[in-house]
């Protein structure tokens, strides 16, 4: 049950929070038309961590994007509660790289960018409580130029979470980070998915980040992007990652995507 | 210390000054009428009430040409940004007219406008509306798309779009793009007044110079443009300093 691949069937689609249903992508440019996506289906049920890795420029960003209703795909359908996806929408949100957050809005405004419905008073709480939980306290009225990237990354994150959305869509995350505070923030991530238990797609190129975090790996061929594979992580958290169990599927990972074992 | 470090520049124009009256009092040929002299012309035209007068003329131009251009530049240079299309359409014509200068347009001016304000502010107007075209065009290019997808992420409306994530973020890049300009727009009206009007700093430096060769007033002319381009990018720049507006020029 180590290496499994994952089949569709009409029972399992309905219990599946993400639903990607034979999804295909080609961009056409001045005339030339190149492929990204290939009749990549796959489901994601709720509460679930979902890591999506594969080669530099495969298309994983873009599996993303039309997962989220940032770009429409050529073919195919993605499904959320049974609900196809047509644009973005706030219960769904994305973090890309820190550079996301807005740089004219200070801390609090950042994480109340979203929450524009609520009453002032519910707004307070709530920013306050996403500061605390990301741990920025003291930064308040800081700007974003005033904070490092680590700090700009749990801003962004706690600007997601502050909507509260079911679903969180992490592009790249950490992948500006230098790799201390890569390492601490994936423990970060850790601990606020298992207190809120959203259920996350989470785009990275670092197999070793994939298999610390993720409960299943989808691994993506070079592009156009296929589904090759789709791993499980069967080790409960926290993770020690010098186990044989996560040397062997790091190892089954990086056989997959056809890196050696040395450098 | 301090106070040393910030008086440097004026002991260094008033050594420029010293040396100046020297060189012009030691030259019995007049090339360049003597600092001292373009003070008492400088008090002459205070005298007769005309600076006051040729200074407001001449902000007065100013003004009406460079806001025209802003109020129309800045949202059709947005639009045209936003839109990949209407980019792509109008580009070349930009391009073949950004670089005219806008004294070509003098003969043109004069015929449609007449000798008089309305064709020297039509000048200011065409100096400065291409430059800011061109600023608002790339300011709204040059939004990182990360920010429009949280926008629309956190499902905004597309006016609060524009408010919330469009204006916000080339609002730096605009107001370099407005101070700049409004240099390109103080060069343009004394040229302008040159030619087509009565009144103003351009008019005092080729009135002086046809009105019997007063050279101290010509000087003096020039000094007091000088001053005022100072003054308008000194007030410019206090605009990018704001607060509110500091982050886009931090480092990173």
């Amino acid at each position: 049950m180590a290496l499994r691949e994952v089949a569709l069937s009409p029972q399992r689609a309905l219990a599946a929070k993400l639903c990607v249903n034979h999804l295909s992508m080609v961009f056409t440019r001045d005339g030339k038309s190149t492929p990204v996506l290939q009749d990549i289906t796959l489901e994601v049920s709720e509460g679930e961590f979902v890591c999506l890795v594969g080669p530099s420029g495969c298309g994983k960003s873009t599996l993303l994007n039309a997962i989220g209703g940032l770009l429409a795909p050529t073919a195919g359908t993605v499904f959320i509660d049974n609900e196809a996806v047509r644009g973005p929408d706030p219960r769904r949100i994305f973090v890309f790289q820190e550079r996301g957050v807005f740089p004219w809005l200070t801390v609090e405004g950042n994480i109340a960018f979203g929450l524009f419905k609520l009453s002032r008073s519910e707004r307070e709480e709530r920013v306050a409580h996403y500061v605390k939980m990301v741990g920025l306290q003291g930064f308040e009225e800081a700007y974003p130029s005033e904070l490092s990237g680590g700090m700009k990354q749990r801003l962004e994150v706690a600007r997601a979470l502050a909507v509260n959305p079911d679903m969180l869509y992490l592009d790249e995350p950490f992948g500006a980070l230098d790799s201390i505070t890569r390492h601490i923030m994936r423990g970060e991530l850790l601990r606020i998915w298992e207190t809120e238990r959203k259920t996350i797609v989470f785009v990275t190129h670092d197999i070793d980040e994939a298999v610390q975090l993720a409960d299943r790996v989808v691994i993506l061929s070079a592009r156009p992007a296929a589904i090759q594979r789709i791993v499980n992580i069967d080790i409960s958290h926290p993770r020690d990652i010098s186990s044989p169990r996560y040397l062997e599927l790091r190892d089954g990972i990086l056989q997959q995507i056809g890196l050696a074992h040395k450098i | 210390m301090g106070l040393l470090v910030r008086l440097r520049p004026i002991a260094f124009i008033g050594t420029l000054l010293v040396l100046w009256q020297v060189a012009v009092s030691l030259n019995p040929v007049h090339i360049l009428p003597s600092p001292w002299g373009v003070m008492r012309g400088i008090v002459d035209l205070l005298h007769h009430g005309l600076l006051f007068k040729y200074v407001v003329a001449s902000l007065f131009r100013v003004s009406w040409g460079f806001s025209l251009a802003a109020i129309l530049a800045i949202p059709l240079g947005l639009a045209i940004g936003w839109y990949q299309r209407a980019n792509m359409a109008l580009h070349p014509l930009v391009q073949v007219f950004r670089p005219i200068s806008p004294l070509a347009w003098i003969p043109l001016a004069i015929l449609w406008f007449g000798v008089g304000d309305a064709a020297s502010i039509f000048l200011i107007f065409l100096g400065s509306f291409f430059p800011l075209l061109l600023t608002a065009i790339n300011a709204v290019r040059n939004i990182p798309a990360v920010y429009i997808s949280a926008g629309r992420n956190f499902g905004l409306r597309p006016v609060d779009l524009i408010f919330r994530v469009l204006y916000p973020s080339v609002v730096p890049q605009l107001l370099i793009g407005l101070r700049i300009t409004l240099g390109v727009a103080w060069l343009v009206v004394v040229a302008a007044e040159m030619i087509a009007v009565d009144s103003g700093l351009g008019f005092l430096i080729v009135d002086a110079r046809n009105a019997g060769n007063r050279y101290d007033l010509v000087v003096a002319g020039m000094m007091i443009i000088g001053l005022i381009g100072l003054l308008l990018d000194t007030g410019m720049r206090s605009l990018e300093n704001m607060k509110s507006f500091r982050w886009a020029y931090s480092e990173d």
